[in-house]
């Protein structure tokens, strides 16, 4: 029996393709909101859950969410975790904390990372506020945000943020 | 076999959306689950077509979900075809016994990249992507070839433009149409020799919905209930030197199987994005002259990637549930040069 050749192990294909992309209404009013220090969220109309950030449509309906609504930028921590393995594209040192805040005005949790505080401190229920870039810095971009940090607001009690965890 | 009505169909072509998917997507669901009359928690089935290359985004079909409403949770599945595919999925699953209707959706944003070049990448990567032959230019080569062994000419090309492009002017979900000569449009430059700008596709965003019923229950929903009698999809070697191009083997099979010619077509919809697949496509369907052919205007005058196999079928049956005809060919086809090709047979009750 003949022996197979010595495989190829690479060859080089480059492949760029590049896309117009449109966010469409929903994210685009919500990354607006960023570059004016606002984050805005979204309802399919008075007394529905909002949304942030918002994707075109309440997903538990699937009715469309249009309605824009600006909620606070500081929120409760509903979850965490402590986060010790690198990656290229995250610019935080290790070990950090990542965290889902909902936002006071909020229904829906939001994902960040969180700063300026020792990792046995974080917890379930604690308080926090974004940091935002100077004003002259902010973009439509979700890195308007830098991170969020503990504020000086007393603990939110489990029970009343379990439907968000 | 079960029988199987297509009981509601809704769509939406434009030649670019600001829109996300999303959004296109949510009010044609909508449409097609209230034109059904059924509650969404009664359709048994969910399965849609895209590809995640016209967004530049992995995983956009899960995303779409959002739109499509999957709380409580459904039973759901994706394909990475044309929404025809889709069908067939849904098709087969009610053939199973284990629900008696699905909805079935597709979309596709054309606009966000240059969808001749994301359509190399369907190539193969080590061979044939590195050299980049665009959509376009590999259509080109089939229509060479095609007009070479047919003896048909340039002009017989430019007469199913003008055709398709004159039908289209009746159909609202159209984005090319017009009143051309074809000896006109012979007048314009190549884009891809012998294809001309009007050989070529009009690329269009958008989305297509459509709820599937068996049985009674689809006689009770609709006034005439549009049936699949038959249904079937073959595909091609994928490699362009493997096969002919002047001639579509896996549609002719997938037309044999599916009945086409076991009775009288009074029309048919074929998913032919250059005019010189048309003409391949009649010959492998063995549609004779007076079968009319595309009268929505067909894909050449809306291409939304991955919903336009889909819009045939939906078309057609459209078509028939009007009472315009009563037996119809759908066809939808996938990859360069007619590589995947599907058939369905459509009756009105």
């Amino acid at each position: 029996m003949s022996e197979l050749p010595t495989p190829l192990k690479s060859i080089v294909t480059p492949v760029r393709l590049e896309y117009d992309h449109s966010a469409g209404a929903a994210a685009t009013g919500f990354l607006r909101g960023l570059k004016q220090k606002k984050i805005l969220g979204a309802r399919t109309g008075p007394g529905e859950p909002v949304l942030v950030p918002p994707r075109g449509a309440d997903p538990r309906t699937s009715e469309l969410a249009a309605e824009l609504v600006e909620v606070s930028d500081k929120g409760t921590v509903v979850t965490y975790s402590v986060v010790r393995v690198p990656s290229e594209n995250i610019p935080f040192e290790l070990p950090y904390v990542c965290v889902t805040v909902l936002l006071d005005g909020a229904n829906l949790g939001f994902f960040h990372v969180l700063q300026n505080c020792p990792l046995d401190e974080v917890r379930i229920g604690m308080r926090v506020q974004a940091h935002w870039l100077p004003d002259d810095e902010l973009q439509e971009n979700l890195a308007s945000i830098q991170y969020f940090e503990p504020i000086d607001e007393p603990d939110v009690p489990f029970d009343r943020i379990k439907e968000y965890a | 076999m079960r029988d199987v009505a297509i009981v509601s169909f809704a769509q939406s072509n434009a030649a670019r959306e600001d829109r996300n998917e999303v959004e296109i997507l949510l009010p044609v669901v909508k449409a097609a689950v209230a034109d059904s009359k059924l509650e969404r928690s009664e359709i048994g089935f969910t399965c849609s077509g895209s590809s995640d290359f016209l967004q530049g985004q992995p995983f956009a079909f899960v995303m779409a979900l959002d739109g499509v409403g999957a709380w409580p949770p459904i039973k759901e599945s994706h394909v990475e075809m044309d929404g025809a595919w889709a069908l067939y999925e849904a098709w087969v699953k009610i053939q199973t016994g284990e629900v008696d209707s699905a909805l079935v959706y597709a979309f596709g944003k054309t606009s966000s990249g240059d969808l001749a070049e994301v359509q190399a990448l369907q190539l193969d990567p080590y061979c044939a992507t590195q050299l980049w032959p665009d959509a376009d230019s590999i259509a080109g080569i089939q229509a060479r070839l095609y007009l070479e062994r047919s003896g048909r000419s340039e002009r017989d090309l430019a007469e199913v433009a003008a055709r398709s492009l004159r039908d289209a002017q009746s159909n609202p979900h159209a984005v090319a149409k017009g009143d051309f000569d074809a000896a006109k449009l012979l007048a314009e430059p190549y884009r891809s020799t012998p294809l001309r700008d009007h050989d070529c596709p009009a690329n269009s965003d958008g989305a297509t919905a459509m709820v599937v019923v068996a049985g009674e229950r689809a006689k009770a929903l609709c006034d005439r209930p549009v049936w699949i009698r038959g249904f079937d999809h073959r595909i091609d070697p994928p490699a362009l030197g493997a096969r002919d191009l002047t001639r579509a083997p896996s549609a002719e099979i997938a037309a044999g199987r599916a009945g086409v010619g076991d009775a009288a077509v009074d029309f048919a919809e074929l998913s032919a994005p250059y005019t010189h697949q048309e003409l391949i496509l009649r010959e492998a369907l063995g549609l004779g002259d007076e079968v009319r052919v595309n009268p929505s205007g067909g894909t050449l005058c809306a291409h939304t990637m991955m919903s336009c196999g889909l819009n045939r079928i939906g078309d057609a049956a459209r078509r028939l549930a009007e009472g315009d005809g009563d037996r119809a060919v759908a066809h939808a086809s996938q990859g360069h040069c007619l590589q995947q090709n599907l058939v369905c047979v459509l009756e009105g009750e």
